[in-house]
C-alpha cells in the first residue's frame, strides 16, 4: 500500500520541479487525447509549443499576450496568497478597458502625450472600483468573494454590451457594436519596432518586481501570507483581516484594470466586444502555475501566452478545435495541483495489506 | 500461578523515524488495576491503541488468557472483552444517555435503562438514563462512557487519563467505582502521569519512558520520588519558593466583564472581576470549557469590546477594551495562547518567520522591509535561550513537537520584555524537564516585576507558582484565593461550583 506522508518541511527542489512535471504530464495526457481525435500529435505539439518561439514575429505576439497575463496574475497572486479568491479579474479587466476608453470616446480630437498615461490611470481606477463591491460585502457581511467577483464579471460584460450598442457606438461604424477608432495619441508607444509589443509590457515587468518586493520582503506582504496560512495566527498577532481583504481585491482590480486599459490603448485601438479573450480567467491558471510566486509567474505567463499563440497556430495548421486549447490549459492546471501535493508530502510504501 | 489476562511480548511500533514503542513487555493480572505511567510522548497512547486494535504492531505478540491473538480492529478487541474509555468523549450531546448507549449496545430502551440503573447501583455510577447528554457534567459524561463499556461485559477496561477532566472531588468517586469493578472481576488498565493517583489506586504499575519500559513495580512500595525518577529518568524538580514581593502597580484590571459568545456552544462570561499587579502571578484555575477560551480572547484583544464598554478591561491603567491585539501589545502586553499551531504560530512558516509574528517591533523591520539577518539572529537567540530542539531557524513550526514549539513561543513572547505576560496552559504536552524550566522562567519574570497571568487546568502547577488563584466556573470567576492557606479541596469546591452556593 502507498500512503502520503507529510514532509518535515516543504521541498524547495520540488516546488521548482512541480510546474515542469505538470507540463510534462499535461503534454502526455493531451497527446493521448489528440491521437484519439485522429490528429497528428507531432504536428499539434510543434504548432502548440514550438512554433510560437521559432520566429521573431511569432515570439513578439507571445510577448504581446504576456503583458496582460503577467499583470493580472501578479495582482491576483497577492490576494490568493492571503486566501482572498478574486475570480472576477475578467470583469475588472473590462471595466479598466471601459474607463480608459472614456477619454478617446468623449475627446476624440484631443492630442498630447498625456492621453495614453491618463487612460492607463483611468483603467486602473476602473478595475479597482469594480473590486470595491465584493470587498465591501465580504468585509461587511462576510459574503463570499468568489461568487461576488464572478457575478460582477457577468455584469461587466452586459455593461460593455450596453455601451457598445448604445451611447458609445461609433456613429460612422456601420452599426457594428464598437467604439470609434482611437486617435494616435491615445495609443501606447511601441516598445519593439516592427512588432505590436508596446510599453505596457515594461509596466508588467515593473509590476512583477514590485510584487516580488512586496510579497517576499515587506512586512505588509508577510501579514498577507499569515492571514492566508493561519487566520487565527493573524488575529492573534493583531493583523487586520479586513485590511487584507480590501488590499487583496483592490490590488487585483487595479492590476486587471490596468491590463484592460493597455489592451484597448494597445493592440486593439478601440473598445469592442472581444477585448478580452479570457485573460482574467487564464491569469488564475497563470498565478497558480507560477506557484503564486512573482518570479514563477513571469515564467508561467510566458508559457500561457505561448499556448494562446500556439493554439491559434494549431487551429490553422493542425486543424485543432478551439476547445482543445482550453482543455490543454485546464489539464495543465489539474496536473499542477496534483504535482504540488508532493512539495509538502511524499509517498511511502507501507508494509502489509491495507487494514 | 494462572496465566495473566493480557500479556504483551516485545511489542514494537514505529511511525516514520519515531520509535513510539520499543520491545514492550506487559502482564495484566486478572482482577487488578494496572497503571501505565509515563510522561507525554512516552508511548502510552500508542500502546493502548495496539491493545485496542486501533493500530497494529510492527513486531511482538499479544496473549489473551495465555493464548496468542491477532488484534486487527477495535471490534475484535471488544469481542475478546476489551473495552476502552477515551480521554475525549464520543457522545452525541443532543441525544439522551440511553439513546447514546443504544447506538452501540443492542436491546430495547426500557431494558437498557433498567440495566443502566442496575450498573449504577452496583458500581456507584449513578446517572439518569433519560437525561440529555448536553445537560450532564463532565464527570457524569465519563460515567456514561464507562457504563457503555461495561454493558458489553468487558474483562479488561482501558481508561486513558480519566482524571484529567475531573475536579478533585469527582476523582474520589471514580476511584471507588474502579475498585468495585476490580472486585467484580474486571481488570483495569489505568493510564496516567499523576503519581499520587497511581499510588492511591493501582496494584501494579508499568512505567514507560521514551517508548521503553523503565519499571514494573507495585506502586504502593515506592514513593512518588522513586516513581518520578523512573518516569523522567532523574529527580523531580524542587518546588519553587516564592519570595514575597511588595505590591506593584496595577497592570490588568477586569471589572464586571460580561460577554455573550457568538459561538452557540461557547461559554458566556458573567461579571468577571480581577486585578493583577506587577510582581505577582495570578492563576486562573478551572476545567476547560468554563469560559477560559472566551476570557483569553477578551484579554488578548482577539475579541474586541464596543467602545462604550472599553472601561471593563484596563491594562497599564488605560481603558483598552475597544483596542485590538496589536495596540494592546504596544502597551507591553504579551500572550502565549493555548493553541500553538495555527494561533501562536503559523505551521507552514519557518521559525524565523514566526518570530516576526509578534516580535517585529524588536528591530526586525527596516523601513517596512523584513531584515532577514535580524530575524535569523533573534530566532537563533530564542532557540538557544529556551532550549528549543530543532534543526534551526529555517525549520517549519509545524515540524516541531508540541513541547518544543511551546518553548519557542514562550521564548518569543518573553523576549518582548512584556510588562504584562499572559500564558494559557503553559505546560500542556510539555515534558517535565521543559515544564519545570517554563515555570522557573515565569517565576523569574514575576521576580523581575512583570505581572503574570496563567490559565491552567493543572492545579499542581498553579499551586507551585501562583501568588493567588481564582477559579473560573461556568463563566463566573471566584474571589481571589491564597494557595498558601487554602488547600486543593477548597479550590476544587469552586471548580465544581459548590463553594459559591455555600458562601
Amino acid at each position: 500500500m502507498i500512503r502520503l506522508v507529510r514532509r518535515d518541511r516543504a521541498s524547495r527542489k520540488l516546488a521548482v520541479a512541480a510546474p515542469l512535471l505538470a507540463l510534462a504530464a499535461a503534454i502526455l495526457s493531451n497527446l493521448i487525447l489528440f491521437v484519439a481525435m485522429g490528429k497528428d500529435p507531432a504536428a499539434v505539439f510543434y504548432a502548440l509549443l514550438l512554433e510560437p518561439f521559432m520566429t521573431w514575429s511569432g515570439f513578439s505576439e507571445v510577448l504581446l499576450k504576456t503583458g496582460p497575463l503577467l499583470l493580472i496574475a501578479q495582482g491576483l497572486a497577492i490576494g490568493f496568497r492571503a486566501k482572498v479568491f478574486n475570480i472576477g479579474a475578467e470583469g475588472q479587466f473590462i471595466l479598466g478597458a471601459i474607463f480608459a476608453s472614456a477619454i478617446p470616446v468623449y475627446f476624440p480630437q484631443a492630442t498630447g502625450g498625456w492621453i495614453w498615461p491618463a487612460m492607463l490611470i483611468m483603467g486602473a481606477i476602473g478595475g479597482a472600483l469594480w473590486a470595491v463591491v465584493p470587498a465591501f460585502w465580504r468585509v461587511r457581511l462576510n459574503a463570499n468573494e468568489i461568487l461576488v467577483t464572478l457575478m460582477m464579471s457577468l455584469i461587466a460584460v452586459q455593461l460593455l454590451n450596453y455601451l457598445l450598442l448604445g451611447p458609445w457606438k461609433d456613429p460612422m461604424g456601420f452599426n457594428f457594436p464598437q467604439s470609434v477608432m482611437f486617435q494616435y495619441d491615445a495609443m501606447i508607444p511601441i516598445l519593439l519596432p516592427g512588432t505590436r509589443v508596446n510599453v505596457s509590457l515594461l509596466l508588467a515587468f515593473v509590476a512583477a518586481l514590485l510584487a516580488w518586493i512586496y510579497m517576499q520582503r515587506s512586512f505588509g506582504g508577510y501579514q498577507f501570507l499569515v492571514g492566508g496560512l493561519a487566520p487565527n495566527a493573524a488575529t492573534y498577532a493583531g493583523f487586520s483581516q479586513s485590511r487584507a481583504i480590501w488590499l487583496s481585491l483592490l490590488i487585483g482590480g487595479f492590476a486587471a484594470g490596468l491590463a484592460g486599459a493597455a489592451e484597448v490603448a494597445g493592440p486593439i485601438g478601440q473598445l469592442q466586444r472581444s477585448i478580452s479573450t479570457g485573460y482574467g480567467y487564464a491569469a488564475i491558471i497563470v498565478a497558480y502555475l507560477g506557484g503564486l510566486h512573482p518570479v514563477g509567474i513571469v515564467a508561467s505567463s510566458l508559457l500561457m501566452a505561448a499556448l494562446y499563440i500556439g493554439g491559434d497556430n494549431a487551429m490553422v495548421s493542425a486543424d485543432l478545435p478551439v476547445a482543445a486549447v482550453r482543455v490543454f490549459q485546464g489539464s495543465l492546471l489539474v496536473c499542477y495541483l496534483a504535482a504540488i501535493t508532493f512539495v509538502r508530502f511524499r509517498l511511502v510504501r507501507t508494509k502489509g495489506a491495507p487494514a | 500461578m494462572p496465566a495473566p489476562l493480557l500479556s504483551l511480548r516485545n511489542m514494537t511500533k514505529t511511525y516514520g523515524q519515531t520509535v513510539a514503542n520499543s520491545a514492550i513487555d506487559l502482564d495484566v493480572a486478572a482482577g487488578s488495576i494496572h497503571a501505565i505511567l509515563g510522561e507525554n510522548g512516552a508511548g502510552k497512547s500508542t500502546l493502548m491503541k495496539l491493545i485496542y486494535g486501533v493500530e497494529r504492531p510492527d513486531e511482538g505478540e499479544v496473549l489473551w488468557n495465555g493464548a496468542p491473538v491477532h488484534l486487527t480492529s477495535p471490534a475484535e478487541a471488544r469481542r475478546l472483552g476489551i473495552g476502552m474509555v477515551f480521554q475525549h468523549f464520543s457522545l452525541f450531546e443532543t441525544l439522551t444517555v440511553v439513546e447514546n448507549i443504544s447506538l452501540i449496545v443492542p436491546g430495547s430502551k426500557a431494558d437498557l435503562a433498567t440495566r443502566i440503573r442496575a450498573l449504577g447501583q452496583d458500581f456507584g455510577l449513578v446517572v439518569d438514563p433519560f437525561a440529555h447528554v448536553h445537560a450532564l457534567s463532565v464527570g457524569e459524561r465519563q460515567r456514561v462512557e464507562i457504563i457503555r463499556c461495561l454493558l458489553t461485559e468487558p474483562r479488561l477496561l482501558i481508561l486513558d487519563e480519566p482524571t484529567s477532566v475531573l475536579p478533585p472531588q469527582a476523582v474520589g468517586l471514580l476511584f471507588d467505582t474502579l475498585r468495585r469493578l476490580r472486585d467484580g472481576g474486571v481488570s483495569i488498565l489505568f493510564i496516567s502521569h499523576k503519581l499520587d493517583e497511581i499510588r492511591a489506586l493501582c496494584d501494579r504499575a508499568t512505567i514507560l519512558r521514551g517508548g521503553r519500559v523503565t519499571g514494573d513495580v507495585d506502586p504502593r512500595d515506592h514513593d512518588s520520588h522513586d516513581l518520578a525518577r523512573m518516569m523522567i529518568g532523574r529527580d523531580m524538580p524542587a518546588p519553587l519558593h516564592l519570595a514575597p514581593m511588595p505590591q506593584g502597580d496595577l497592570r490588568l484590571e477586569l471589572s464586571g466583564l460580561n460577554h455573550a459568545p457568538d459561538d452557540p456552544f461557547g461559554m458566556g462570561l458573567a461579571g468577571v472581576t480581577l486585578r493583577l499587579h506587577a510582581g505577582e502571578i495570578l492563576g486562573i484555575a478551572g476545567i476547560s470549557g468554563n469560559g477560559q477560551a472566551e476570557l483569553s480572547r477578551l484579554i488578548s484583544g482577539e475579541t474586541v469590546l464596543p467602545a462604550a464598554r472599553r472601561d471593563e478591561i484596563r491594562m497599564m491603567d488605560k481603558a483598552i477594551g475597544h483596542l485590538g491585539p496589536a495596540e494592546r501589545r504596544a502597551l507591553g502586553f504579551a500572550f502565549v495562547p493555548e493553541e500553538r499551531l495555527g494561533r501562536g504560530a503559523v505551521p507552514d512558516m519557518s521559525l524565523a518567520d514566526n518570530s516576526l509574528l509578534t516580535a517585529h517591533p524588536l528591530g526586525l523591520l527596516k523601513r517596512g522591509l523584513i531584515d532577514r539577518q535580524a530575524e535569523a539572529k533573534f530566532t537563533a537567540g530564542c532557540i538557544a535561550d529556551f532550549d528549543v530542539r530543532t534543526s534551526g531557524p529555517e525549520a517549519e513550526a509545524g515540524s516541531l513537537s508540541g513541547g518544543n514549539l511551546q518553548k519557542f513561543i514562550m521564548g518569543r513572547e518573553i523576549s518582548l520584555n512584556p510588562r504584562l505576560l499572559f500564558v494559557a496552559q503553559p505546560t500542556w504536552g510539555v515534558d517535565i524537564g521543559a515544564a519545570t524550566a517554563i515555570r522557573h522562567r515565569l517565576v523569574q519574570m514575576r521576580n523581575e516585576g512583570v505581572a503574570v497571568l496563567v490559565i491552567s487546568e493543572e492545579l499542581e502547577e498553579l499551586f507551585e507558582i501562583c501568588d493567588r488563584i481564582q477559579v473560573l466556573h461556568k463563566g463566573a470567576l471566584s474571589p481571589s484565593l491564597d494557595p498558601r492557606s487554602e488547600g486543593p479541596e477548597e479550590i476544587g469546591r469552586w471548580m465544581i461550583g459548590a463553594a459559591g452556593v455555600a458562601a
